[in-house]
């Protein structure tokens, strides 16, 4: 790793003015990915700015009939929260499975999904819920928010602050996890939402995280896992590497959808 | 012997463990001495490349930086170029061709990863800063990966020395005699069988801590090392490093080793150099990527196999091509694994009368290869159960009975490939595998499998492997470098403590628990006053370390005959203070007495009179020390059967084992539990390789599982618990019986996994690792219909 | 450098430190603690598990500067008064390690484990949550027996206490 400069911000707007007046700086928030990333000297920040002790940014509430989730807040207390397992259910269960239990006691929701990793669980929740991220300056609706891989909407100086996620009748999530690393070669997020049903993707797409039309449309016709056994996912869009061909992740996404939706029962 | 309830069999907790649970443990890069600065290494991006320029005048003048120094340096300083220790003549008489391997290359670059300079600074952080700002101007040129690809006309030549890449082109066994049972044979099986490469990856990395002394002209090494006094006889003798009474070598806790740390490498002389060039002591320890890079890689071969039935399936013949990677360059033992520890095991269990075997080695881009876990057996054992599986299918028998069919069963047996089997009873374990996982009972469970959705399959793997290599003379005439006798010397302190000083090394083995449970059945005396001393070349006579499963077989022979030797003037001595002829003193539990008297004396009393010396008999001198070199007469043969059953998801081609039996003959056991837990590790390893592991290249050379987010280890949830047991047909060629068992769960462990596979799935086309994609693609292959829906 | 202060082991540790210090390099090259091993350099093995204010973490992949202030507990501080804990105890007794370079990590994880889910685990449970933790010697057999025979001591101690 590169030298850096460590910061504690104490509150947003702190965060906002470190992350600001320092030459290239990136947010701390949990470092599971990031500074694995620094110890492979593949990211040198000259700063990074620690967000995870400003209690603002952190908790998980009801509201407005969905569920608010602090940016700072960690994968752990996902998975374990009460509110999240009675409201949605598909988004603790994702959270259970990010990483092992060391790693859920550190990454958090807001690191995860500014960074946007195509292989990373949470974009697909966010995603297929039809979530709103906060950020200091705006709000930003995950549509906008994932531009493709490891990119967001986010400017250089915004924080991720909290993401609101609404309401679902039924949502589930299954992942087939790449054996070496553990992330999602094809992991699908199922949604009964009040505007229709929403499918996405993560793990399998060449511009990370997407929603899947034909499965969506498949299931507003029909929500069974039958329903989506016959429907196909073009490999051209896949990635392939030395764990899957691309072939095999659009047989994995169909398989995927399946369970999640057996799971949404 | 005396007996004792901590002695041979005994199930008794190991006495290493307290300093490893609680934090305690002594590794080398645990160790720190007063100024040590620390190494990183500048290693080349490409797998073939002239070295055009390097320029470290950036680098020797950031912080805490105390020199950079590179090969040019190395090799104009004497130091020697890194060799390989075993001999090899290709059929055609020439040696082996071997190309030179320098510890800092200047000239030409062979894989990726091979280190061009060294940066030694005051912190870890400095000197890696510093690697970095080292500039290297390479001129890339084509490389090649794959073995086949390498022998190929126009493939890149990769050292001078070989033409074409070929190492040597090696045989064993009787051609003509083979050639003959093919003609006549009733049905021949073809197989082409890839076998895949792997990355040792004990959890420990290598790390190395080198402090030369001005004064006396002396190094210390302490380092991640299986063989400590071979590590300092090579460094001496070929790298030229210091003559060994002036070098000191210590391997201190090692975190694993399964052969990775049998080699001496490149890091390891450098950080020796490197500190009396800069005058500080130097530590280096491998991150894992380098780990990844640098570590000698294992297994890699390309087979083709055929056997030849007559119309009543018996095995007549057994012919194979194999071509095996040695990567850029040829590490110590890596000669000996595709020849001598390889073909001389292909007769299996069974009565094979002809086998001819032809070995290319080649020379490609990659990271050296040498001993993995099992080291040749592995490679030799998959070959030979892929193929008894896949003919016993093809002919319609049953698996089991057509191994049974083929099995030897008078010993000693000669094979025509060299060995001769002292003992065993392949029946007996195939017998006890197959009751123990309900062979019978089969079909039903794999109806009921069916009923849930997963295919289910079983596969057998009957393997032999063989430990112990030896006899020295023997090994000397087929190549070997060295002599692969042990060494043990037993102190008894004045009072009646005991030392045991061995050339074994432990690094997960538990040698300071087993050691002294041979102790204390031979003397009577309980395991707190046995310590075991190892891996210290100033404090145990030259010794040849812990690989191939001989510690046991070999190590502790050693120690029995010093054993011996302690006993017999123990029993001298107490004759002459009992005043009773020898021929009536008996030793039981911990005490000499003189058949059918009262009179007795403790084992420490004759130890203090040993030293006390007031009273001993004509001739004897003082003391009661004694050692010994143990040569043995044989390799070992532990032998047994496994038998795999796994259920495959047919949607994702994921397959779990749902249940593995190990039935092994170690011979004599010393302690069941750590026998145990050798296996469950070998098995481990195994079913790693057969499901999971797989280090793989680009053409390029660059290695795209460098990490654990690519190179899958094995994880509690990939595997079950595994069902042991043993039978035992006690080894005639050692003074225990022992046979050893530290590599036979990973020589046997993969075709049982993948005659499982191909069982379920139905088609033979499957290749390690079985990964669930590769299991999709060979269903998907084998029924395309069904696939697509 | 600033001064990084965290609690280890119920002890007051000060050292000055890099930004880049990871907690790992903090607690084996500042604190002289050297049973938290590193096994690499992706955040996986597990072997450099620690407890940061009662929770498991890799001391690997955060930063010593993000556990300032912080309670930690290490492989060393896990036995009491020269009692073993439970689990240190289980492991020995079921032959739960061999090289014992990953054991550290192992320990921790499982206490942390026994801690969130309770007892009795089984042994589904107990593979599922060793994910993050790789041994190459034992073929975890062994640790998945010591971890469920100390869930059980531990699950009795609590009672015991209650």
């Amino acid at each position: 790793m590169y030298e850096t400069n460590y910061h504690r911000a104490t509150s947003v707007d702190d965060a906002a003015a470190k992350l600001g007046a320092a030459e290239d700086a990136k947010v701390l928030s949990g470092g599971q990915t990031l500074l694995p990333t620094m110890k492979q000297r593949l990211a040198a920040p000259s700063d990074v700015i620690d967000v995870t002790h400003i209690a603002d940014m952190k908790g998980i509430t009801e509201s407005g009939g969905g569920i608010r989730i602090g940016a700072a807040t960690t994968h752990a207390e996902v998975a374990g929260s009460e509110i999240v397992k009675r409201m949605l259910p598909g988004l603790a269960a994702l959270a259970g499975h990010i990483g092992d239990p060391h790693v859920r006691h550190m990454g958090t929701i807001g690191g995860s999904l500014a960074n946007n990793d195509p292989a990373a669980d949470y974009p697909s929740a966010a995603l297929a819920l039809g979530a709103t991220i906060h950020t200091n300056a705006r709000q930003i609706s995950a549509e906008d928010f994932f531009t493709g891989m490891f990119e967001t909407a986010l400017d250089e100086s915004e924080i991720v602050t909290a993401v609101e996620f609404p309401k679902a009748s039924a949502c589930a999530y299954a992942k087939y996890p790449n054996p070496a690393s553990r992330y999602a070669m094809a992991g699908v997020f199922v949604a009964r939402t009040d505007g229709g049903v929403r499918v996405a993707v993560t793990g399998a797409g060449q511009n990370g995280v997407f929603r899947h039309a034909g499965l969506e449309d498949a299931l507003a016709q029909s929500f069974s896992a039958d329903a989506v056994a016959g429907v196909t996912t073009d490999p051209d869009q896949l990635l392939a590497d030395i764990h899957g061909s691309a072939e095999y992740r659009a047989n994995l996404v169909t398989v995927m959808a399946k369970r999640a939706v057996a799971a949404c029962a | 012997m005396t007996g004792s309830a901590e002695g041979i069999g005994a199930r008794v907790t190991r006495r290493e463990d307290k300093r490893f649970i609680i934090g305690k443990g002594r590794y080398t890069d645990d160790m720190n001495v007063a100024g040590m600065c620390h190494a990183a290494f500048v290693r080349s991006p490409h797998a073939h490349a002239k070295v055009a320029s390097l320029d470290a005048d950036a680098a020797r003048a950031m912080p805490g930086v105390i020199a950079v120094l590179t090969g040019e340096e190395l090799a104009a300083d004497g130091v020697g170029n890194l060799i390989c220790g075993w001999m090899i003549h290709s059929k055609d008489g020439t040696p082996m061709k071997m190309g030179a391997w320098r510890a800092l290359e200047h000239e030409t670059v062979r894989h990726v990863g091979q280190a061009v300079a060294v940066v030694v600074a005051e912190t870890r952080a400095q000197a890696r800063d510093a690697a970095d700002a080292v500039v290297v101007d390479y001129d890339a040129l084509d490389a090649v990966v794959d073995s086949l690809d390498a022998l190929k006309p126009g493939a890149p030549q990769i050292h001078p020395e070989a033409e074409g890449n070929l190492i040597y082109d090696w045989e064993i066994g009787d051609e003509a005699a083979t050639e003959a049972a093919f003609a006549s044979a009733a049905h021949v099986t073809r197989m082409e069988i890839r076998n895949n490469r792997l990355v040792p990856n004990p959890m420990e990395p290598r790390s190395a801590l080198a402090h030369y002394e001005e004064a006396d002209e002396h190094y210390t090494l302490w380092t991640t090392s299986q063989n400590p006094h071979v590590a300092r006889l090579v460094l001496s003798a070929f790298y030229n490093i210091a003559p060994e009474h002036k070098l000191r070598v210590i391997a201190p806790d090692v975190g694993g080793g399964f052969g990775s740390k049998i080699y001496i490498y490149p890091e390891e002389m450098v950080c020796l150099w490197a500190s009396k060039k800069t005058g500080v002591p130097v530590k280096w320890t491998s991150d894992r990527t380098e780990a990844f890079l640098t570590d000698a890689h294992g297994r890699d071969h390309h087979s083709e196999a055929e056997v030849a039935l007559d119309a009543d399936n018996k095995i007549i013949g057994l012919r194979v091509k194999t071509v095996a990677n040695l990567g850029a360059y040829m590490s110590l033992f890596s000669s000996s694994v595709p020849t001598y520890l390889y073909a001389t095991l292909l007769s299996g269990q069974y009565d094979i009368p002809a086998i001819h075997c032809n070995v290319k080695t080649v020379y490609t881009n990659t990271t050296p290869v040498d001993a993995y876990r099992g080291a040749g057996r592995p490679e030799a054992t998959y070959l030979v159960e892929r193929v008894m599986e896949t003919t016993a299918r093809e002919v319609g028998m049953d698996p089991a009975e057509f191994r049974r069919k083929n099995f030897v069963r008078s010993f000693p047996h000669q094979t025509p490939v060299i060995m001769c089997y002292d003992a065993g009873d392949y029946d007996a374990s195939l017998d006890a595998a197959l009751k123990a996982i309900d062979y019978d009972g089969f079909a039903a469970r794999k109806a009921e499998a069916a009923r849930r959705g997963k295919l289910r399959g079983i596969g057998l793997s009957c393997y032999i492997e063989a430990c112990g290599i030896a006899p020295s003379q023997a090994v000397g005439s087929l190549g070997a470098g060295v002599g692969l006798w042990e060494s043990a010397e037993v102190r008894v302190n004045p009072v009646g403590t005991i030392e045991v000083l061995t050339g074994s090394h432990s690094h997960g083995q538990g040698h300071e628990t087993t050691f002294a449970q041979l102790v204390s059945e031979r003397l009577g005396v309980g395991l707190d006053t046995v310590s075991i001393v190892h891996g210290d070349t100033d404090k145990v006579q030259f010794g040849m370390g812990t690989y191939g499963s001989r510690s046991g077989a070999v190590g502790m022979s050693a120690i029995s005959k010093a054993l011996d030797k302690v006993e017999s003037k123990a029993r001298k001595l107490a004759a002459h203070l009992m005043e009773a002829s020898e021929g009536d003193i008996t030793l039981e539990g911990g005490t000499f007495k003189v058949a059918g008297t009262d009179k007795e004396l403790p084992f420490f009393q004759v130890a203090l009179a040993a030293y006390t010396a007031h009273n001993m008999p004509e001739g004897m001198e003082p003391g009661l020390k004694e050692g010994a070199f143990y040569d043995p007469t044989n390799f070992t043969f532990p032998a047994g059967t496994y038998v795999c059953e796994v259920e495959v998801d047919p949607e994702t081609g994921k397959t779990e084992v749902v249940d593995f039996v190990a039935a092994d003959d170690f011979g004599t056991i010393i302690n069941p539990m750590i026998v145990e837990g050798q296996v469950h590790g070998g098995l481990t390893q195994g079913i790693g390789q057969a499901l999971l592991e797989n280090a793989a290249y680009d053409a390029d050379g660059q290695l795209l599982s460098a990490s654990y987010m690519d190179y899958t280890m094995p994880r509690a949830d990939d595997v079950p618990s595994y069902r042991l047991m043993t039978t035992v047909t006690e080894c005639p060629g050692n003074p225990l019986g022992m046979k050893g068992c530290g590599e036979a769960g990973a020589i046997g462990s993969p075709p049982a996994v993948i005659n499982a596979i191909t069982d379920a799935i139905g088609t033979n086309a499957l290749e390690m690792p079985a990964t669930a994609a590769n299991v999709w693609r060979a269903l998907k292959s084998a029924q395309p219909a069904q696939a697509a829906e | 450098m600033a001064n990084v202060t965290m609690t280890v082991n119920g002890k007051s540790v000060s050292k000055p430190a890099e930004g880049r210090t990871l907690l790992v390099e903090f607690l084996r090259d500042g604190a002289g603690l050297t049973g938290t091993h590193v096994g690499c350099d992706t955040s996986q093995c597990g072997a450099c598990v620690v407890h940061v204010d009662g929770k498991a973490v890799k001391s690997c992949t955060m930063l010593a500067a993000q556990a300032d202030g912080a309670q930690v507990t290490t492989i060393e501080g896990l036995a009491s008064g020269g009692e073993l804990h439970p689990m240190q105890a289980a492991f020995r007794e079921h032959h739960g390690l061999q090289c014992g370079f990953c054991t550290p990590g192992m320990i921790m994880a499982a206490v942390d484990m026994v801690n969130r889910l309770g007892a009795p685990l089984d042994e589904a449970a107990i593979r599922a949550e060793l994910e993050g933790n790789i041994c190459r010697c034992t073929g975890y057999h062994n640790i998945v027996k010591a971890i469920a025979a100390a869930s059980e001591t531990m699950a009795g101690m609590k009672t015991a206490a209650e």
